[in-house]
């Protein structure tokens, strides 16, 4: 063996070195042989396969959202804007170390607990190199701060994007609405056209017309190639599809009548809707309390949610399309009307009213709301100017509720009157066949005598009230109402859902009646005409909040304020040739002539005494300006 | 030593009466090894300056650290091969007593600690030891019959595996098995018995398994569990094998062009001017840049194995073949990890990727191969 030489042989360890030192290298030539290899394997066999691999890199498809449509009044003005805002994102993938990142951040612009909550919320269900958005409407001198540091924050960028504003803020918060972010549940009802539509859209309607006309405001999405580097900045387009910007939107709703409105309302909780007579467009819709839609555009705070959802006076919640209420004697012109077509009564029919009525065989009396009675001869013009309920107790007694429920259906009671808002609720016009599928119980005389003075089971929408006073003021004509005018300038034709066939004696009746509750000097709407150049026609009403015991008084001073009665006004204007009708709602306001009818005149007063010209014009000449601009 | 010194001046004094001493001669200089080395970090730094975005910082930077690495080269290469070799030991034991200083008082990133801070001055003495170890086993073994017997195989193995325990703890693997491997390739080079070597592969296999389960830390598992499966994790530890293989396959044969590397000039490679280098180089200039590259370090490797061949003496031999070997090792574990047939490991391709430290380490060593390269010849009967 080698090993036992003790000499120190030169020649032997040389020879030896050598041998192993070409050994060696054989095993260098191997080595060097993998290398070669797999160089030809990565760049000629799989170049293809690498090729489109550094591409799918560096180029990315990038939707392009569409911008969102407008929404103008009748006569131009914006309600809803597109405004750019600056929002601070992170791509996830890019960023080394979130913590530090979101610290950092936290130094440079304001970050508060919500803001990081709901990051952390956003990147549960992000798509990958998607941006997530973290802070939204940054500052001039945030972005400034930001774009300093930008070196130390990888995967961190500050992009502009068109973000929704209502410019009237509060005013027509429960007709146009709002956009917000889109959430979960929305997102898991996605389809796939919906994922693909939505793609680089952050928003959605969520309530008013925002979200009734979503499909067409949304517009169609773009879509460009760009090269990016791999924090995901963008270097330059190398194509692009521009995206189709949404339908502009005109509305029927005059931003000036909405605020006299409102206005008039003042304090008080409480709905209007006003309807123009001749198509059904709404022209005012107002419910109060409102809120700043603008809130919850780019995600509302957790303080200024609970501060909307836990007040007492819930102004999210839409009074005018959503709350029902008795609709008291508001209903009374319409049963008049139904009862003179119907043959139950007519002109000279005659009613003795003592102050309280009684059913034959039943020992309970049926109060009117004047404790003596309206007189020995109350006719039908007497019985609605001084809204006596007498009167139509006796009619409902010799009428049928078969009759009564047809009338109410046919000017719209008891079913979703069809406006192109979301989330109408339907009311309640009574029936047998109702009755006895929801309680189970045949129907009472004395039922007939609770519906036809719009009370017990009747509920109704301030919307649907102000239809049911529309379709008086046009003789019977039930049109649909509607928001929307025109969608990208194009009119929507209105719909007449209903006519209602009356005698025109019969109308003339009713109008007479109407009229005289605001003119005579016993009628309980006169505030609703007072110092007007034109006759107005309408109706006082009052809802009972909490029911009155048999026997026991009214007495308002021991009730809270939240107990009083709702005040309840219905009118139409000007009485010879009806142009505007309008419902007006005003919560525990207690007497409807009292607190709602000079609401009404409000309304009149501004929409009649405008030149219908000059507003023609002026929504003519505005509609150029948003062209040509 | 002075008559020895004579008598190794002997033969070269009777040569220089008969032909004058050529000038890369008298200054130990390897002239093919010289150029190949000026070739090598010219193109290192044209790289180097594209890895970088077109910017002049890290080029600049490199290129004084080469300057100073040329002048280290140059001075190494005066120092008589006997020197070193009487010099190992002290070498190895301070080196060695920092490695140990470094585990108590070292400075450090990413939760290792490499470094020693001394006046503002931060250096890694694992890279002196890059050097110490392979000296120190050549030297041992120097002075033994070879080939070794069992108590100089134990010897020189203990020489290599002490700094390399310590390098290990830093921790810094990678380091430490390359030094490791410095000293058995001077060991297998003095003629280590082949079923030595045999035993010791198939005792390696065995204790895999083992190592795998409590020798690794879980990074490092993590690293070559991506190596075998480097699309599971794609944007995690997956990212930058999967990146630098993208670059250096859509580099195709004739590559994008310099400066044109999509993946390296948009920032999708990661580390593009330390250790994924070659990914923007096989990128911008293809295979065909690659091979070139390639055939450089061949070159110098071939160099470096006639200069052992050439060597006087053991030590010589030993020495220059392990610098030679240990600089493969380099070039293969780099270009294997890049291209993602190694598991990742801080290894940085030598000359080209951008660092300071790793220049002069290596260019000392190239200093060393010219001074065993151009020792004078002793007479050898």
């Amino acid at each position: 063996m080698v090993e036992d030489l003790q000499l120190k042989d030169r020649h032997t360890e040389q020879r030896l070195f050598r041998h192993r030192m070409l050994v060696a290298l054989a095993g260098v030539v191997a080595l060097l042989c993998v290398l070669v290899a797999r160089f030809y394997h990565l760049q000629v066999i799989n170049y293809e396969d690498y090729r489109t691999q550094s591409d799918e890199n560096r180029i990315q498809v990038r939707p392009v959202p569409p911008t969102r449509g407008l929404i103008y009044d009748r006569n131009g003005t914006m309600l809803a804007d597109n405004r750019p805002s600056y929002t601070l994102s992170l791509v996830m993938e890019r960023v080394s170390d979130l913590d530090a990142t979101l610290e950092l951040i936290g130094q440079l612009v304001q970050l508060d607990e919500g803001d990081v909550n709901k990051f952390r919320d956003r990147l549960e269900r992000r798509r990958p190199f998607q941006p997530i958005p973290l802070r939204f409407r940054l500052s001039e001198e945030e972005i400034a701060r930001i774009s300093v540091n930008e070196f130390r924050l990888p995967g961190v960028s500050v992009e502009a994007e068109l973000v929704r504003y209502y410019p009237l803020n509060k005013l027509f918060a429960h007709s146009v609405g709002y956009v917000g972010r889109i959430n979960d549940r929305e997102l898991a009802n996605f389809t796939d056209e919906d994922v693909r539509r939505y793609r680089g859209t952050q928003s959605i309607g969520k309530v008013g017309l925002e979200r009734s006309y979503e499909d067409v405001l949304l517009g169609e999405v773009g879509y460009e190639n760009v090269e990016t580097n791999a924090r995901g900045r963008v270097l330059r387009v190398l194509e692009r599809h521009d995206p189709e910007p949404g339908s502009e939107l005109t509305l029927h709703l005059d931003a000036r009548l909405q605020q006299v409105a409102s206005d008039a309302l003042g304090e008080n909780r409480g709905a209007v809707v006003a309807l123009d007579v001749k198509n059904g467009g709404v022209l005012a819709f107002v419910s109060k309390p409102s809120f700043d839609p603008n809130l919850f555009v780019t995600g509302i705070s957790f303080k200024d949610y609970r501060a909307l959802s836990d007040s007492l006076d819930v102004p999210l919640f839409n009074r005018a399309l959503q709350g029902q209420y008795p609709p008291g004697s508001t209903l009374k012109p319409m049963m008049g009307l139904g009862a003179l077509a119907a043959g139950v009564i007519d002109r000279e029919t005659k009613v003795k009213d003592p102050g309280f009525y009684r059913l034959p065989n039943d020992k309970r009396l049926y109060r009117d709301w004047k404790r003596w009675g309206h007189g020995k001869e109350v006719d039908l013009i007497q019985a609605l100017t001084e809204s006596c309920d007498v009167y139509f107790y006796d009619t409902a007694h010799r009428w049928n509720i078969d009759g009564m429920h047809d009338i109410a259906t046919s000017f719209g009671l008891g079913s979703r009157t069809g406006i192109d808002l979301p989330i109408e609720r339907p009311g309640l016009f009574p029936s047998r066949a109702w009755k006895r599928g929801a309680r189970g119980m045949p129907w009472f005389p004395g039922d007939s005598l609770n519906a036809v003075l719009g009370q017990g089971f009747v509920l109704a929408t301030p919307l649907q009230l102000a239809v049911m006073t529309a379709t008086i003021a046009s003789r019977g004509t039930h049109f649909k109402p509607q928001v929307v005018m025109a969608v990208d300038g194009i009119e929507q034709p209105p719909e007449v859902l209903h006519h209602v066939e009356a005698s025109e004696e019969n109308w003339d009746l009713i109008f007479e009646g109407m009229e005289s509750v605001v003119y005579d000097t016993k009628g309980t709407g006169k505030r609703a005409g007072k110092d007007l150049d034109f006759r107005v026609a309408g109706k006082s009403g009052t809802a009972q909040v909490v029911g009155i015991a048999q026997g026991e008084q009214y007495d308002s001073e021991a009730l809270k304020e939240r107990h009083r009665d709702h005040a309840l006004f219905i009118a139409f204007a000007p009485v010879d040739d009806p142009q505007i009708a309008v419902a007006v709602l005003v919560e525990n306001g207690e007497t409807g002539g009292g607190v709602a009818a000079p609401v009404a005149r409000e309304l009149f007063a501004d929409w009649i005494s405008r030149p219908v010209e000059e507003t023609a014009r002026a929504s003519a000449e505005k509609r150029e300006e948003v062209v040509s601009g | 030593m002075a008559s020895r010194d004579f008598m190794h001046r002997l033969p070269d004094s009777h040569s220089s009466l008969s032909r004058p001493v050529s000038l890369s001669r008298r200054w130990h200089i390897d002239v093919p090894l010289l150029v190949l080395l000026i070739i090598l970090c010219g193109t290192g730094l044209v790289v180097l300056y594209s890895a970088s975005g077109g910017e002049f910082h890290h080029v600049r930077r490199q290129a004084i650290f080469m300057g100073i690495a040329f002048v280290g080269m140059l001075v190494a290469a005066q120092i008589p091969p006997d020197m070193y070799r009487r010099w190992s030991p002290w070498l190895y034991v301070v080196g060695c007593c920092l490695l140990v200083s470094v585990l108590f008082i070292g400075v450090g990133a990413k939760g290792a600690q490499r470094w020693l801070e001394i006046g503002g001055f931060r250096f890694q003495p694992s890279e002196a030891l890059k050097l110490a170890v392979p000296m120190s086993v050549a030297a041992f073994l120097h002075k033994r019959t070879l080939p070794p017997s069992l108590v100089s195989i134990a010897g020189a193995l203990a020489i290599a595996a002490i700094p390399a325990v310590l390098i290990v703890q830093q921790p810094d693997l990678g380091t430490a098995i390359l030094i490791a491997a410095s000293g058995v390739f001077a060991l297998y080079l003095a003629g280590l018995g082949w079923r030595m070597i045999g035993g010791a592969l198939l005792a390696l296999l065995v204790a895999a398994w083992p190592i795998w389960l409590w020798g690794l830390r879980d990074y490092q598992r993590q690293r070559i569990l991506t190596l075998l499966n480097p699309d599971a994790d794609r944007l995690g530890a997956g990212w930058n094998i999967f990146q630098s293989k993208a670059a250096i396959g859509s580099g195709g044969l004739y590559g994008k062009g310099y400066m044109q590397g999509t993946q390296s000039q948009l920032d999708f490679l990661p580390e593009s001017h330390t250790d994924f280098i070659i990914a923007v180089l096989s990128e911008e200039w293809g295979m065909r840049g690659a091979l070139l590259l390639l055939l450089l370090y061949v070159l110098i490797i071939a160099r470096g194995i006639y200069i052992s061949f050439m060597a006087q003496d053991v030590f010589g031999r030993l020495l220059a073949g392990s610098i030679t070997l240990t600089f493969f090792v380099y070039v293969f574990v780099n270009i294997g990890m890049v291209t993602g047939l190694l598991p990742v490991v801080g290894v940085p391709l030598p000359l080209v990727s951008y660092g300071g430290t790793s220049v002069i380490t290596l260019m000392a060593g190239f200093g060393i191969l010219m001074a065993i390269g151009t020792e004078r010849r002793r007479v050898s009967f």
